[in-house]
């Protein structure tokens, strides 16, 4: 390895051909290039994705009935499912020690909300105190609905960064007066959502307030639930869907839907959808390293073509070589010394200048699927691995052919 | 120094076979300065090859040194070449991109030598056939003659037992053939064994005995009276 001439050789046939080495390693370094670009966006996609998923608490659980499509016990299909009061309660008492937050939502759509001469139409959810997270909301100024709102029914109001906008202009909302039908709520609190302009265009009221103000008797629209932590993702994920499965069975048996109808009870579990996500992130960076690994083999078949054309013009050399006492062990030395020299330059090259790439204009890629694409250490590593590999792969069928080369025939050669 | 007896050696042109050497018996003393000879087709470059190890017989014994020469593979036959000879070519085969004290020492890199060492020795090599100042310069920048110096003293570097000279003076005018005549008469006047197929009488005149090819047979084998080359420059 640190065998000077063999070194000084290879310098030599470099400097006699620079174009010639030039193309070769452009296609090894191109070549590692677009891998270790392939597997940054690769992992930038899947950052995206899980902060997508990081919006609403990402272990939620999510149900909204439907209609019924199947006939069952004498009731016929086309029937609205009410969820009540009492199913909420219910499922607290009998799961209550796997949930960790809760709510039940009651919601008026298009309801008029009057500020002074200001008014618009905006959603009014009645809902617990926990709808602040379960919902991801963040609170601007003020205060979320408490606990005590619930239990005494108070008139009181979260807006949404739009309506206060719309409403009060520059003005501070908190403890305002805003009519809704005839009922005044005070303004607690504004809360912003990351989930953006239309998810500011609500107003939420404690549940127990709603339905009384509304007409709401004791229905609810739907349940925000989720689980206690799970020690991994994977057991998260089996906890969450054994317990959607539970639901939707506790569910429909309650409201005697048939079991194998699936319109009347929707539960939509983030962590399921999650799982499913990343299981396709894997596949789409399993086919990037697929893509990335293809391309260096291009790259390796390119080199060996050019090694085999460099063994070919320098088939009297070696013969002349042979003749002076060089043994075939030393021929093929010097010809895999070379490309492997060669693409792991050209490699190095090529890993610099992606991971380069990636370091300073990957933080500025702010599109909603990738976000900060990074290649990490061990992929590094391996890339390295891979390299030298090739190199190794590339130089070895021309230095065989080289050593077997019968110097009577390579002195032949003109 | 080399005994071979009934050498034979043919090669297969498509569905002919093609008899070259038909039982060739040679001996050569240390010390001789020998010439072969032969119009083309006789033969004389396979024997040179098959002496020079770069070429296996079909028959026959070949004994270098006292060493049977037979069943080589590569790393062998590698070996016996680096340790037993030296060559000289017509065509000089220096390699172009190395300078002349580069080329010269290449035998020495496949010795095993030191950097060093192998620089010291090429160099003494290089004086003695009278290019020391040229030592840095690449061979497209030498004539003809320079080259086939060259030639010799990186022959001469791994201190063989035998030179083997195929056509040396073959692309050479002829007075710079007899200066590199010369040359090969100093190093044989030395006691180095050295054997020269040419097809040239006056070169062959040069040296101390004649052996004459044709048709894969020895048909005549003289000792001869050696005309020095450097009387006729």
């Amino acid at each position: 390895m640190f065998d000077l001439d063999r070194w000084e050789e290879i310098f030599e046939t470099i400097r006699k051909n620079k174009l010639r080495t030039f193309l070769t390693g452009l296609s090894v370094a191109s070549g590692i290039f677009i891998l270790v670009i392939l597997l940054g966006i690769g992992e930038g996609m899947r950052n995206g994705i899980a902060r997508e998923f990081e919006q609403d608490a990402s272990n939620l659980i999510f149900v909204f009935p439907g209609v019924t499509s199947k006939e069952y016990k004498g009731l016929n299909p086309g029937r609205r499912i009410q969820m009540k009061n009492e199913d909420y309660n219910q499922i607290l008492r009998l799961y209550g020690d796997r949930l960790d937050k809760t709510a039940s939502l009651y919601q008026n759509w298009g309801q008029v909300l009057n500020y002074g001469k200001e008014s618009g139409s905006y959603a009014v959810h009645g809902s617990f105190p926990a709808y602040q997270e379960l919902e991801n909301m963040s609170l601007t100024a003020g205060r979320f609905i408490d606990i005590n709102d619930l239990n005494n029914s108070e008139k009181t109001m979260v807006i949404g960064n739009r309506v206060k906008l719309d409403l009060f202009k520059d003005e501070d909302p908190i403890g305002k007066m805003v009519q809704v039908s005839g009922v005044n709520f005070k303004v607690v609190g504004v809360f912003t959502d990351p989930g953006g302009e239309r998810d500011e265009t609500r107003a939420v009221v404690p549940i127990t307030t709603a339905q009384r103000a509304f007409g709401g008797a004791n229905n609810i629209e739907r349940l925000y639930l989720t689980l206690k932590p799970e020690e991994s993702f994977d057991a998260a994920v089996a906890a969450s869907t054994q317990f959607s499965t539970e639901l939707e069975a506790f569910l429909k048996e309650r409201h005697t839907v048939a079991p194998d109808d699936n319109s009347a009870i929707h539960i939509n579990n983030y962590l399921e959808n999650a799982k499913r996500f990343f299981t396709l992130m894997d596949m789409m960076r399993l086919f990037f390293w697929g893509v990335g690994i293809c391309t260096i083999i291009a790259g390796v078949v390119g080199v060996s073509n050019i090694m085999l054309i460099i063994v070919k013009e320098r088939t009297r050399e070696i013969g002349i070589r042979k003749a002076l006492g060089a043994q075939p062990l030393s021929i093929i030395g010097m010809i895999l010394h070379e490309s492997i020299f060669v693409t792991a330059i050209a490699g190095f090259l090529g890993l610099i200048f992606s991971l380069t790439l990636l370091e300073f204009v990957g933080p500025a890629i702010e599109t909603q699927y990738i976000y900060n694409p990074t290649v990490n250490f061990t992929v590094a590593i391996n890339t390295v691995v891979i390299l030298v590999f090739a190199g190794a792969l590339a130089g070895f069928f021309p230095a065989w052919r080289a050593a077997r080369i019968k110097p009577i025939i390579a002195l032949r050669d003109e | 120094m080399i005994e071979i007896s009934n050498l034979h050696k043919s090669y297969k042109m498509g569905a002919n076979k093609l008899h070259v050497l038909k039982g060739i018996n040679l001996n050569v003393a240390e010390g001789e300065l020998l010439s072969i000879m032969g119009s083309s087709g006789s033969g004389k470059s396979t024997l040179l090859n098959i002496l020079g190890m770069l070429d296996e017989a079909d028959e026959g014994s070949y004994v270098l040194d006292g060493v049977p020469i037979k069943n080589l593979n590569e790393k062998i036959a590698a070996k016996y070449r680096n340790k037993f000879l030296g060559f000289i070519f017509q065509s000089f085969n220096l390699i172009g991109y190395k300078t002349a004290l580069d080329n010269v020492a290449l035998p020495l890199y496949y010795q095993g030598h030191s950097r060093g060492e192998r620089m010291d020795r090429a160099m003494s090599y290089l004086e003695k056939v009278g290019l020391a100042d040229w030592a840095g310069h690449l061979p497209n920048e030498l004539s003809g003659g320079q080259k086939q110096r060259v030639a010799i003293a990186r022959a001469l570097a791994s201190d063989p037992k035998v030179l083997l000279a195929d056509e040396p003076t073959g692309a050479l005018d002829t007075k710079t053939s007899y200066e590199v005549m010369d040359l090969i008469q100093e190093i044989n006047d030395e006691g180095r064994t050295i054997l020269v197929v040419t097809h040239e009488h006056d070169i062959a005149q040069m040296t101390k005995r004649i052996v004459n090819l044709k048709d894969g047979l020895i048909i005549e084998d003289t000792v001869v009276s050696q005309v020095r080359a450097l009387e006729n420059v």
